[in-house]
């Protein structure tokens, strides 16, 4: 299972890297947060809010074991700029997949 | 002499076309991404409020006051002697404020049109710098020499009922000057950004429909045949436009849009509004049919094939349909309609045609050269583009401190 954070615009390139990687089952969420970038600060009527959180891309993908770093090169190549705010990538294990539609599970349900 | 009725239509009129300028913050708003639509929005309330000081101040001075020169110079500065007795050249059944009030509005939104262009990479000092030193070199001259007493295009008899040239031309002239100099938003490669709220898009349209009915029955001026002449064609080339619009995309794409349709009426009265005031209701379904074709080819076809990216298609709808409008003038304008006018190219004259080219040229390159030659100084002197950190996480919250949506809650 592999979840990645990055920055929305980078989400077409991404995508574009991860097609050519053959690897096209993914969700994507609109997130807030920040790490080392920090946030931007905002004011309302003269009330400020300091660091306060940027937009951010999350993406979810559900891969087999020789897929994982395919994946992860796929996503640096298209997310990377090398300045703060680039995002993270985030490796877990899967416990278990069911494809609702033919109730299949494990390795053939994920790929 | 002062009459009632005249008064109230030029007052309502200013009104329906004060609000246009909001109108146009909805309907670019809509078109740009979320994390850029309240600098579109802020840009839209600051020339409101800048322009509408700067015009009492001297804006109006520099069109309007008499004179046979560059502009109208500063005889009029602080609306000194802009009284409420008539001024019989512009209005001689309003009170001269009333005129003053209406020509305002126009002063207002031309330069808010602009914006499109440049809309979602520019640094918001650098915007109010260019704004300020556009209007008064080049909105105020080219608005004297086509409406103001002693305005050399006015005595060669060009019509420009509405500001054809002299909006929507010189706006979108200096668009494309602008969209050229700051270069393409940043990751454009792969596509175009999707406008992000549609329904703006639509409300911004109704709204600058709506106005419209001020800004070019307004221009008569008074309540009478003219200004219903100018309302029914108004409506009637928008409507044609959009229509149009509709049509060519269902041929080409396959299906047609909102976006299109409100494309369309926008472009049908750009192109209407140098006209509505000479021309009946044939040539107005004319000129917004064709206007449709003009403008779809200016952003579907010439944009993409030479890569400016005029963001919101200031340019392609306001300098494109603004052309039209001024030629068609020259084309279909009738005496049968309005006395005070002239005969177009239809109706026997071809020499009206010619005025009318004439003044589009000169619009295109006066506007053009200055814009160019504004844009630069401010660049040197204050930089236009915003940084590429700041364009990536967006003008609302670099340029502003704030943000139009929350994510949670």
């Amino acid at each position: 299972m592999i979840i990645a954070i990055i920055q929305p615009y980078k989400l077409e390139e991404v995508k574009e890297e991860l097609y050519k990687a053959d690897i096209n089952l993914i969700t994507v969420n609109e997130v807030l947060g920040h790490g080392r970038q920090m946030g931007v600060t905002e004011v309302y009527r003269g009330a400020k809010e300091n660091g306060n959180l940027l937009r951010k891309v999350r993406l979810e993908i559900a891969v087999n074991d020789n897929f994982v770093e395919p994946t992860i090169k796929a996503i640096v190549k298209g997310a990377k700029t090398g300045q703060t705010g680039d995002g993270k990538i985030f490796i877990l294990d899967l416990k278990e997949c069911v494809r609702i539609r033919t109730e299949e599970r494990g390795g053939i349900a994920i790929g | 002499m002062i009459n009632a009725g005249d008064t109230a239509w030029v007052l309502i009129s200013s009104a329906l076309v004060m609000l246009m300028t909001p109108g146009l913050a909805f309907f670019y708003g809509g078109m740009v991404r979320k994390k850029n639509i309240l600098s579109i929005l802020m840009q839209c309330f600051i020339i409101l409020c800048v322009l509408s000081v700067q015009w009492v101040l001297y804006g109006y001075s520099l069109s309007f006051a008499p004179s046979e020169g560059f502009w109208g110079g500063l005889k009029w500065f602080g609306l000194n002697g802009v009284g409420m007795e008539p001024y019989a050249d512009y209005a001689g059944t309003i009170p001269h404020q009333a005129f003053m009030a209406f020509q305002m509005m126009f002063a207002i939104i031309t330069p808010a049109l602009i914006l499109g262009a440049f809309a979602e990479r520019m640094k918001f000092s650098a915007f109010i710098a260019f704004i300020i030193i556009w209007v008064t070199f080049v909105y105020d001259p080219v608005c004297h020499w086509v409406w103001g007493s002693g305005g050399w295009l006015r005595r060669l008899g060009a019509l420009d009922f509405a500001g054809g040239t002299v909006v929507h031309v010189n706006a979108g002239i200096a668009a494309l000057a602008t969209a050229l100099f700051i270069g393409k938003r940043k990751n454009m490669k792969k596509s175009v950004p999707a406008p992000h709220n549609m329904p703006f898009v639509v409300l911004g349209t109704g709204l600058l429909w709506f106005g419209w009915f001020g800004f070019n029955a307004g221009s008569a001026l008074a309540a009478n045949s003219i200004a219903v002449n100018a309302f029914v064609v108004t409506n009637t080339a928008a409507a044609a436009a959009g229509l149009s619009w509709a049509v060519i995309e269902w041929m080409r794409n396959g299906k047609p849009t909102i976006f299109g349709v409100a494309s369309g009426a926008v472009a049908g009265l750009v192109a209407i509004t140098p006209a509505a005031g000479y021309v009946s209701v044939i040539p107005a379904i004319i000129i917004g049919l064709l206007v449709s074709v003009f403008c779809f080819t200016a952003v579907s076809i010439i944009k993409p094939k030479f890569g400016y990216d005029d963001s919101l298609d200031a340019f392609g709808v306001h300098c494109v349909g603004g052309i039209w409008g001024a030629l068609a003038t020259g084309l279909f304008a009738s005496k049968a309609v309005n006395p005070a006018g002239a005969d177009g190219l239809f109706f026997g004259n071809p020499g009206q045609f010619l005025v009318q080219l004439l003044v589009v040229a000169v619009t295109l390159i006066y506007s053009l050269a200055l814009s160019v030659m504004i844009y630069k100084l401010v660049d040197m002197i204050i930089g236009v583009r915003v940084n590429e950190k700041d364009e990536v996480i967006g003008l609302d919250l670099t340029q502003h401190h704030e943000r139009a949506y929350t994510v949670l809650e």
